[in-house]
């Protein structure tokens, strides 16, 4: 059976990790290589990098990171932020990336999908979504935002996530900005909602604060796999402990 | 020499590192006559299968390697690798593969998430030198959409339920290949690594 997938989320600015709260304020928490070592000897089942520094200097720096960490764990890796065209995907690759994730660049050039997916296949090509609710009518609704969740973009999240999936997208990573750094759980509404209207696997991410919390996106949220940073990286859980949790409650997990 | 095809495609990186971690040297090849020489090859692959044949073609790839499993030399395919050694696949319309092994390549059934993405239990069905050490019912890591259905199930020797119990290894003598990534599959896909390594240099 098919394991539920617990991914440690590294945010890397200028080569050192760092964790967001609700993006603003940020803390330094290890060095990338260091901490994906670690995490590969824990048990996680895949590694998430986000560069959140985001410059063509700070992608460079990024290149050499996934390049020493692809030469010890032997693991999946995703690498996003800041990819804006297929040659950045495919540099990233090189360096021994499996997976790229997109976000700004998807929406603003849609394409950016259909040329990725073609050019290394629709596994590669992660596409990440912030989401935010709106308003407080009868129907809960999720407008995409972009640029590190700066600017909102009018795009509902569920059209966007089907639409994402129908050019290429092989795998959501989705975030709740409502939730995230919040530690208070994942928005298990979104999740589900999102997880329910594509046919990929879906990345819930954005509000881990307890294990419950995971249990509950992998459960009610439907979520395909979760995605956590401070939990993990400030040792409130280690991996070991969360997947005992969640193999005690009946979710598969790999141990 | 251990050649690693290199079709400009695959994520050849992964198993080179997996290769150089386990202290093995290799050479990456998209020269036919490097196929020819080696004493094991690698074909690794990410992408689709109907690409990678074309790949193939073109660089003049593909007798090479008919010739090289034909005369029972050590070769281990992954994930599309394994894929392209049987007759043809429907991804993307019906594409002739290197027809080495009778069956074909489907897609997964619908229903369920696709791609099937993540770390799955492998059952070992036969025994071979390539399982050595790994424990039953191990977890891999998979990210395909499509799988290989042999005529001749003999030739499967793990399986792996996603909707269906499908073929995720298969090994004839001294032909392997599995359908997971071995090079992301952690301390067991570093072992089978070196399994098929040890055979082959045994068998060569």
């Amino acid at each position: 059976m098919l394991t539920r997938r617990i991914i440690p989320c590294l945010d890397v600015k200028g080569g050192r990790v760092v964790k967001g709260k609700s993006f603003i304020r940020l803390q330094d928490a290890g060095d990338p290589v260091g901490l994906a070592d670690f995490y590969y000897k824990e048990g996680a089942d895949e590694l998430v990098f986000l560069d959140i520094t985001a410059t063509p200097e700070g992608r460079d720096t990024m290149v050499d990171v996934v390049e020493r960490i692809s030469e010890r764990v032997f693991m999946p890796l995703t690498v996003g932020g800041g990819l804006r065209n297929i040659g950045d995907m495919r540099r990233m690759l090189k360096a021994g990336a499996d997976k790229v994730s997109i976000n700004t660049a998807a929406l603003r050039k849609p394409a950016i999908i259909s040329e990725g997916a073609e050019k290394f296949g629709n596994q590669c090509i992660v596409v990440a979504i912030d989401a935010k609710r709106v308003g407080d009518g009868e129907v809960t609704r999720w407008e995409v935002y972009v640029s590190s969740g700066q600017e909102a973009t009018g795009i509902d999240a569920v059209d966007w996530a089907k639409q994402a999936v129908e050019l290429g997208a092989g795998e959501i990573l989705l975030t709740s900005m409502d939730a995230d750094g919040h530690k208070a759980g994942y928005d298990i509404e979104l999740t589900r909602t999102i997880s329910e209207a594509v046919t990929v696997p879906v990345i819930a991410s954005g509000g881990a604060g307890t294990l419950r919390d995971l249990y509950q996106v992998l459960t009610e949220g439907k979520a395909d796999a979760v995605l956590a940073a401070s939990i993990f990286h400030y040792g409130t859980y280690s991996i070991a402990k969360t997947k005992q949790f969640l193999s005690d409650r009946g979710i598969p997990v790999r141990t | 020499m251990i050649a690693v095809v290199d079709y400009g495609a695959g994520n050849l990186r992964s198993v080179t590192n997996a290769l150089a971690k386990l202290g093995y040297g290799m050479k990456i090849t998209s020269r036919p006559d490097d196929i020819l020489s080696a004493q094991a090859v690698i074909l690794p692959g990410v992408g689709a299968a109907g690409d990678t044949m074309k790949s193939l073609e073109e660089l003049g790839m593909v007798e090479p390697i008919r010739q090289f499993i034909a005369a029972g030399r050590p070769f281990l395919g992954i994930c599309i690798g394994l894929q392209m050694l049987f007759t043809g696949t429907e991804e993307g319309g019906w594409h002739d593969c290197l027809g080495v092994l009778p069956g074909r390549v489907r897609r997964l059934p619908g229903g369920l998430k696709i791609p099937h993405m993540g770390w799955n239990q492998v059952k070992q069905k036969t025994a071979h030198p390539v399982f050595d050490g790994i424990p039953d019912e191990a977890n891999f890591y998979f990210v395909h959409s499509y799988y290989a259905e042999p005529e001749d199930s003999s030739l499967v020797a793990g399986e792996t339920e996603y909707g269906i119990s499908f073929c995720s290894v298969v090994a004839r003598g001294s032909l392997v290949a599995t359908q997971f990534h071995p090079e992301k599959s952690g301390e067991y896909g570093l072992k089978m690594y070196d399994n098929f390594i040890r055979f082959a240099l045994r068998a060569g």
